[in-house]
């Protein structure tokens, strides 16, 4: 529905609750800190980033044309090929065992900072530093050229 | 050491995890190369890269390692800087052309 959706704003809804699905999939799977963690960033940070910067450039008209015929069948064709094969390479793996030594304290939080913060502890400091990068060049990218007006 | 399996690979095999993560990608793919809208084109990228990190939690819990948790937890981070940078670009060339079409931007097309 979020591919085939003609109102911009109604894939973005769409999208949401795509991220919901996915935040009960993580619950069902024992992941508790990730499930807490996508609901937070994914659907308070990123779609609310989305449905703003549509509704500052006032996009909620469906004023698309469309691909040519050509192209769209060769997409369906292109990911429906795509599909089939992932699909077929894993059927087969409907019998596989399960590993003996599972615990149910594998996804908390605190077993997950302890990861987290002891081999991963480079490039957890360095993930700020991308940041402080991509914030740079988001402001960057959206200062409106006084120089040419004034010129 | 517990000797009772009490997730949901007792319920559900991990192949019904690989299958639908393979099919929410293909689903992203499609609407990449579908539309012509290139937010909808952003928004199908993000549908992929949660594919995958579906995925990818469901082979770190099924191995009982914590590395594949930690991650998604990376690559989220590296998503949201992305939705940043992508959208900020977004806003400049539709100051600039004033439309988001994607067929519009062939400048350099010979």
């Amino acid at each position: 529905m979020t591919v085939f959706s003609r109102n911009p704003v109604h894939s973005i809804l769409y999208l949401v609750i795509f991220f919901f699905a996915i935040t009960g999939h993580y619950l069902l799977l024992n992941a508790q800190f990730l499930a807490m963690v996508n609901l937070i960033v994914y659907v308070g940070a990123i779609m609310v980033l989305f449905l703003s910067t549509i509704m500052l450039m006032n996009l909620n008209q469906e004023t698309e044309q469309h691909k040519p015929a050509l192209a769209r069948i060769g997409a369906v064709i292109a990911s429906g090929l795509l599909m089939l094969v992932l699909v077929a390479v894993f059927k087969r793996a409907d019998n596989m065992p399960l590993p003996p030594d599972q615990s149910p304290m594998l996804s908390t939080v605190k077993n997950l900072g302890a990861v987290l913060l002891d081999q991963y502890l480079f490039p957890f400091e360095f993930s700020s530093v991308l940041f402080l990068s991509s914030m740079i060049g988001a402001v960057l990218l959206s200062k409106k050229e006084k120089a040419a007006e004034a010129r | 050491m517990l000797n009772v399996v009490l997730n949901i690979f007792s319920v559900v095999s991990i192949q019904s995890y690989i299958i639908l993560s393979a099919v929410l990608f293909s689903i992203g793919v499609l609407g990449v190369l579908f539309r012509r809208n290139a937010i909808i084109i952003f928004m199908s990228v993000e549908m992929m890269l949660n594919a995958v990190n579906l995925l990818l939690v469901a082979f770190s819990v099924y191995h009982n390692d914590a590395n594949g948790q930690v991650f998604v937890f990376f690559v989220m981070a590296v998503a949201a800087a992305e939705v940043a940078v992508g959208l900020a670009i977004l806003v400049t060339i539709f100051r600039n052309l004033h439309s988001i079409d994607i067929d519009e931007l062939k400048n350099l097309k010979w």
